[in-house]
């Protein structure tokens, strides 16, 4: 093999395996570090600028960090990332005098983002210290966007969206709020420097059935029945209810009927459990509330009497795989269940409405109605129009809004400064070395063996009879602190200096887990089997160096590599080193 | 020394071996030696051997002198019986340990200062009784723990970082241990594991006195350019005569054996040591040759490393003084008071 070129940025960002499957690329150690030293504030900084909501991300992000995690490969659970967040929330003091600054004297250009959720949101906050001028439109008559409507406030309460959202608005955006745009034409027509399409994916899907309109009264589409509550339109629902659907918006509703009225909630879905999309932390909490969740049921119609919902019945099914392995739901013949209920609560999806956008401005669709996009620019086929979050590529989560509202902000900045947009900036990287003394390392290496700590919950008992009351108290600072010990510290890199080293094996006998090996040059798969424990999980690459004085090379997988620094600290001739690499993905604003 | 100790997450996927022990099961505590130093990789190859072997720790005894060396018994096998004695007096207590439990394994660690000087005289009787052990020397050529003075082993012309020179001959341990009846005698270098991990494994199973002269570089005092025994004229200088493998009994030998390019030794118990011929003809049986071949290499700056010398045909010392069979402490009272009628008999043979 080729020696690792560790100056390509990617090379080192992947071996942080949480702040790579960020979308937005947080740089998770550090700021969980900052949380050890009790630098509440500065581990929030380091969020907001990363992904903006790191108070609503703390208690809602989807995690994409989390499976990733080095710790969940070498123990049983790993890091609680997300609720880390959190406590940087919790905790921070006032951070007025740390947001950007936004520039008086304005530069000129005007852009409209329409929808104030996420990732409009993110666009403003990267644009306006360039000193461009921002117009926000928004057919509710309050920000937040999905953040507001779909999350429920004992997951999200209003306190933590509204402080979040105001640190972005107050930076100086022109809301238009509670005015829908009902015409791309218009609004290109205004004359916008770029325009930005935020809208999210806000159509509910229904189950059409026999007995659908009979029953209609009684059937909602989850994300519109979400929004309603949010909202106080809607304050009670029947006292039994079936959730159809597996995702987290059912989770969402199930919990959410269990506080308003419903005494019997169940979910219902078509396939088997583990095939359900919500997050496994997400089922846990409904199955905690005495949510059972019935499997491989198939619905098949409504049933009414007097002309008001009653039942619902379903087909019992296995599962079966093709010989091209397709899953099959196959029914087991078995009687048909019925399912009493006074209100059904339809979670299957859902999708983009852009009906708004006429079809003859040059902005193209494809045959699934969502916008042509450059997966890179965000830009559509119309070059002053962007999209993000849901509108662009259907339903995601935040944290992938926010990334691409960082993006688009790029695209805008260099596609109003007539620059080629496709020509990104590159990231903002350092490696600098943590050596403080011979055995002494700038960051913690003796990393705890602790299990992941649990997040304490409040009372079942009263969180069930109020909706608005949170349910997880959050880690306190005592716990907290427990938790980020449990953190590998993956952004401080083990760096290899070929000429240095003399080949006494220090480092490949103190490894703990297997990582290093001194052998001779072969192929990728011809390293991977050389160590002392193989490296098996193809995902993560292996680090080698140049050819070294016997001719051999040192391979390292980095797949466990648990960055305790043993390697650097038994080096006798500095071979080693233990640097930190940040990176900062490129925006607009930096 | 690091403040830390060594994480206890091990890789996943670590083997077991036949005790359902991983490697991690056979170390011992964190080393406190210097980074780099050599013997850190001995203390790793025994116990990359012991756990491949799968050998029970607590039927090793492990027994050290005095020095950087003879402080390695701390870093493997934690589960091990271990006896770290006076200076130069490893022989004297192994020889103890062996005479009343013959039925473990006994592993002696010494360094070049431990056996070669103030121990020499309890190296050659310990060889010369042939008691079954497998005794190491972790040999840098210098005193390490009293700041890198030159040692009995260095070559001549050698110098330390201190820039003395060697004006004595040195002592060739491996030598020594030939002419006064070792039955299993190899040299090998702490860099190189591959030959070093079978030669422990062999020699752990050779039944008699087997002797390992490790050639471990002091990365602190003696691992300049101008030293013989450092990292860099060692990974220049050695020369493996033969290539080894080590196949416990337990193994099915699989492998397709070429008696052109191969000798296969099996020991007492079943094992094989398969020597893959490196083109030079050697002849581990031959003890002359054996002695001809680490002068001449000598002679040209080079280093004989593998397994240079075996006889099988010896006896160990509790076969040649008809010692009793069972441990010490398995003996019964009637065994050692076996009453007033064996007394009888026995009075009755002098008279």
């Amino acid at each position: 093999m080729k020696p690792t070129d560790i100056n390509d940025p990617n090379y080192f960002h992947k071996v942080v395996d949480c702040q790579w499957a960020c979308p937005a690329h947080t740089p998770v150690p550090e700021y969980i570090r900052l949380i050890a030293e009790k630098r509440y504030t500065d581990a929030y900084m380091i969020n907001w600028y990363s992904n903006v909501f790191p108070g609503i991300l703390g208690r809602t992000c989807d995690r994409p960090c989390e499976p990733a995690c080095r710790r969940g490969r070498i123990d049983e659970q790993p890091v609680a990332i997300c609720r880390l967040k959190r406590v940087a929330a919790d905790y921070k003091s006032d951070i007025s005098k740390h947001l950007p600054i936004i520039p008086k004297k304005k530069n000129g250009k005007h852009i409209a983002l329409i929808g104030a959720g996420p990732a409009a949101l993110t666009v403003a906050a990267d644009l306006l210290p360039l000193g461009y001028e921002i117009t926000l439109f928004e057919k509710d008559g309050v920000a937040g966007g999905a953040m507001r409507t779909q999350i429920p406030r004992f997951r999200l309460p209003v306190e933590v969206l509204e402080e979040e959202l105001s640190y972005v608005i107050d930076l100086g955006i022109n809301c238009r709020f509670g005015e829908e745009i009902t015409s791309m034409r218009d609004l290109l027509a205004e004359g916008f420097d770029a325009i930005f399409v935020g809208t999210g994916a806000p159509l509910g899907k229904h189950v059409e059935l026999p007995g659908f309109e009979e029953a209609r009264d009684n059937i909602h589409t989850g994300i519109e029945w979400l929004a309603n509550i949010a909202f106080e339109h809607v304050s009670s629902i029947g006292k039994k209810v079936l959730v159809l659907g597996g995702g987290n918006t059912a989770m969402d509703c199930c919990r959410t009927s269990r506080r308003i009225g419903g005494e019997e909630v169940t979910v219902v879905v078509r396939s088997g459990f583990d095939e359900m999309k919500a997050s496994a932390w997400e089922i846990e909490d409904a199955m905690n509330e005495d949510i059972p969740i019935l499997n491989f049921h198939v619905p098949k119609r409504y049933i009414c009497e007097d002309g008001k919902l009653v039942a619902m019945e379903f087909e019992k099914v296995r599962k079966e795989y093709d010989k091209n392995g397709k899953r099959l739901l196959i029914p087991t013949g078995e009687d048909p269940v019925i399912l009493p209920c006074d209100d059904v609560l339809c979670a299957i999806g859902q999708e983009n409405s852009l009906p708004w956008v006429e079809h003859d401005l040059g902005i193209e669709f494809d045959k699934s109605e969502l916008p042509i996009l450059n997966k890179r620019t965000f830009q559509s086929t119309h070059e002053r129009v962007f999209f993000g979050g849901d509108a662009a590529f259907g339903p995601d989560n935040i944290i992938s809004a926010v990334a691409h509202g960082h993006d688009v902000a790029v695209s805008i900045h260099l596609s109003c400064n007539e620059q080629d947009i496709n020509n990104r900036p590159d990231p903002i990287t350092s490696l600098a070395s943590q050596k403080m003394g011979i055995h002494q390392w700038s960051y913690d290496n003796d990393i705890s063996n602790d299990v992941r700590y649990i997040v304490p919950h409040a009372e079942k008992a009263k969180t069930l009879h109020d909706v608005n009351m949170e349910v997880e108290l959050g880690f306190d600072e005592a716990l907290a602190l427990k938790e980020t010990m449990r953190c590998l510290n993956c952004d401080v890199q083990t760096v290899f200096t070929d000429q240095l080293c003399i080949e006494c094996d220090a480092c490949v006998d103190v490894c703990p887990t297997d990582c290093i090996t001194f052998t001779a040059n072969g192929k990728e798969s011809d390293l991977r089997s050389a160590l002392l424990a193989p490296a098996k999980n193809q995902d993560q690459d292996i680090y080698v160096s140049g050819p070294l004085n016997t001719g051999r090379v040192m391979a390292k997988n980095e797949d466990l590599c648990l960055h305790c620094g043993l390697c650097a600290e038994r080096c006798p001739t500095n071979a080693w080193d233990m640097r930190k690499y940040l990176f900062d993905t490129a925006k607009a604003s930096a | 020394m690091s403040y830390i100790g060594k994480p206890k997450f091990q890789h996943p996927q670590l083997e077991t071996n036949e005790l359902g022990l991983t490697r991690r099961d056979y170390e011992g505590s964190f080393t406190t030696l210097c980074a780099g130093c050599g013997h850190d990789s001995i203390s790793a190859a025994i116990i990359q051997a012991t756990a491949e072997m799968s050998l029970e720790p607590h039927r090793v005894a492990k027994i050290s002198g005095i020095g950087c060396s003879s402080k390695i018994p701390a870093y493997f096998l934690s589960k091990s019986h271990s006896f770290n004695s006076v200076h130069g007096r490893m022989p004297s207590v192994a020889t103890g340990a062996n005479l009343a439990n013959k039925e473990l394994h006994y592993l002696g660690i010494s360094g070049d200062g431990d056996s070669a000087s103030i121990g020499l005289g309890q190296f050659c009787h310990i060889v010369r009784r042939r008691i079954n052990m497998l005794y190491i020397i972790a040999n840098n050529g210098t005193y390490g723990l009293t700041k890198g003075q030159l040692s009995a082993t260095a070559d001549l012309g050698s110098r330390t970082k201190s820039g003395d020179e060697s004006r004595f001959d040195n002592i060739d341990m491996a030598t020594l241990a030939i002419e006064l009846g070792a039955s299993f005698v190899a040299r090998s270098f702490s860099g190189d594991k591959k030959q070093l991990i079978p030669l422990i494994q062999a020699g752990l199973t050779h039944k008699g006195f087997a002797f390992i002269d490790i050639v471990s570089p002091c990365v602190t005092f003696n691992n300049t350019d101008a030293s013989t025994q450092g990292y860099k004229n060692t990974w220049e200088n050695y020369v493996a005569l033969s290539e080894i493998d080590f196949v416990p009994m337990r193994e099915e030998i699989t492998t397709s054996y070429d008696a052109g390019k191969e000798k296969e030794i099996t020991l007492h118990d079943g094992s094989v040591i398969r020597l893959h011929k490196t083109g030079n003809n050697y002849d581990p049986y031959d003890k002359e040759n054996a002695l001809h071949h680490i002068s001449q290499h000598k002679r040209q700056g080079k280093i004989a490393t593998g397994l240079l010398y075996i006889n099988q045909s010896t006896s160990d010392y509790h076969e040649l003084q008809d010692t009793v069979d069972k441990p010490f402490n398995t003996l019964t009272h009637h065994d050692l008071c076996p009453g007033s009628d064996v007394l009888a008999d026995i009075n009755n043979t002098f008279r």
